[in-house]
């Protein structure tokens, strides 16, 4: 059952990072595939980890149309970052968790824009850095909501 | 020896994991980034995920349905009768532009040159769905299904928009003129001086580098496609000079300018196939075009 849920948000997360939204709220967009696969990783490392955030990230670069591999690269980085530190990331009070989300989400922007800059495509402003913050705004809803599916 | 293998293998098995990714990703990018040979791969993958893209359009649709209906038939009435008057007036041009067309087919005809003039094109719409924030590409609702390619011009009303980067079954991305990576052959409308448009990532303006001091050209001056490198067909509008300065220690020109079609504006766009003569298959433009 709890696979049955998994597949879903991450279905639903793919369909909310490419939902059109007018130019003003797209750059205020969390990045829904990283929150979701944080979780995933967080909670069940067993089965969620390095190899599905690099599935997911190749997915995310057909349907963006940026470079195959992209994505998948940094997806693959975060996932193993949390690999890392589930334990202690599991046992935080969800503000902390929060920080940690909005630090994973900036390593996800940081290393995004290195790959743009080196394809020669990145003219960088303040508003790039956002969706880190928002992000971690809403990873206590993400959080709560993927906890509870996971307990059905 | 044994004991650092089973070491490396054992308590590591995540490290080892990412690291084989990370480079399997980094040669995709660079095969990506440099040569065509992942088009297939990625066409049968943004084919399988279509459906994702189906469905996110949705919410928009219906909204946009909804504002529609709500639209008054007054506001629709002087709309109607505006674009009457639009459409009589562009039909007596068109039959000119027909008569002139037969015209230039039977003296390039006498000049022995072949027939390009009627192009075979196909109008797309595009899909509203945003694609990485921060880059110059849209997408279009044809796909390799309707035989685009990669690399095809992309048309409006008004002049050239982009060339189509990647196809897949029913989709299709294009990168639009202002897009870093973009770059058309143009020349001069007035006297056929010829160059090479850049994008610069920067919404609605163009740069046109390499053009000596003692170019002839001037601001206000219209650029047209100029055919050069067989991707565009001659004679499209690009784009207006807006500006054009020397700087002293500088050899080339810095010329900016400006795209003559509102590159963010309109759902419907043009693909153009340069060569190909108009077929049975684009009955509806054609019968537009014949009338």
């Amino acid at each position: 059952m709890s696979s049955l849920w998994v597949l879903v948000s991450f279905l639903v997360a793919l369909i909310l990072s490419s939902v059109p939204l007018p130019d003003m709220a797209i750059i205020f967009r969390p990045e829904w595939l990283v929150l979701v696969l944080i979780y995933w990783c967080m909670a069940i490392p067993s089965r969620i980890g390095i190899f599905t955030g690099w599935l997911l990230g190749l997915v995310m670069d057909v349907m963006y149309g940026s470079l195959l591999g992209q994505n998948a690269m940094v997806l693959a980085i975060i996932a193993y970052l949390v690999n890392i530190f589930h334990l202690r990331i599991r046992v935080f009070p969800i503000w902390q968790q929060s920080f940690v989300v909005f630090l994973l989400a900036m390593v996800y922007l940081t290393l995004t824009a290195w790959v743009r800059g080196v394809a020669g495509e990145f003219p960088i402003t303040w508003a790039y850095w956002i969706p880190a913050l928002t992000s971690a705004l809403v990873w206590p809803f993400i959080y709560i909501v993927l906890r509870d599916l996971r307990r059905q | 020896m044994r004991e650092l293998l089973r070491r490396l293998g054992g308590a590591t098995p995540a490290t080892v994991r990412v690291i084989v990714l990370i480079a399997l990703s980094v040669s995709m990018m660079l095969v990506d980034y440099r040569t065509q040979q992942l088009e297939r791969l990625r066409n049968i993958l943004q084919t399988l995920v279509y459906p994702i893209m189906f469905v996110s359009i949705i919410p928009r649709e219906i909204i946009q349905e909804l504002t529609g209906s709500m639209e008054r038939s007054e506001d629709l009435q002087t709309n109607n009768e505006s674009l009457r008057q639009e459409n009589l007036l562009l039909r007596s041009r068109l039959k000119k532009l027909h008569s002139l067309e037969a015209d230039n087919r039977r003296l390039k005809r006498l000049l022995g040159q072949s027939d390009q003039i009627a192009e075979r094109v196909l109008l797309a719409e595009l899909v509203e769905v945003s694609l990485e924030p921060y880059t110059q590409r849209i997408s279009l609702n044809k796909g390799s299904r309707d035989d685009v390619y990669v690399g095809q011009p992309v048309i409006n009303g008004d002049g050239v928009i982009g060339q189509v980067v990647h196809t897949s079954q029913f989709q299709s991305t294009v990168t639009l003129l202002t897009d870093p990576s973009s770059a058309v052959p143009v020349m001069v409308m007035r006297n056929g001086l010829r160059g090479v448009l850049f994008g610069t990532g920067v919404r609605n303006r163009l740069a046109m580098p390499y053009l000596t001091a003692d170019a002839d050209i001037r601001i206000g001056d219209l650029l047209i496609t100029s055919g050069m490198g067989g991707r565009f067909p001659p004679g499209y509008p690009v784009a207006t000079v807006t500006d054009v300065k020397q700087k002293p220690s500088d050899e080339f020109l810095t010329i900016n300018t400006l795209p003559v079609t509102q590159l963010d504006h309109g759902r419907e766009v043009l693909l153009i196939w340069p060569g190909v003569t108009r077929t049975q298959k684009d009955k509806p433009l054609q019968k537009l075009t014949d009338e």
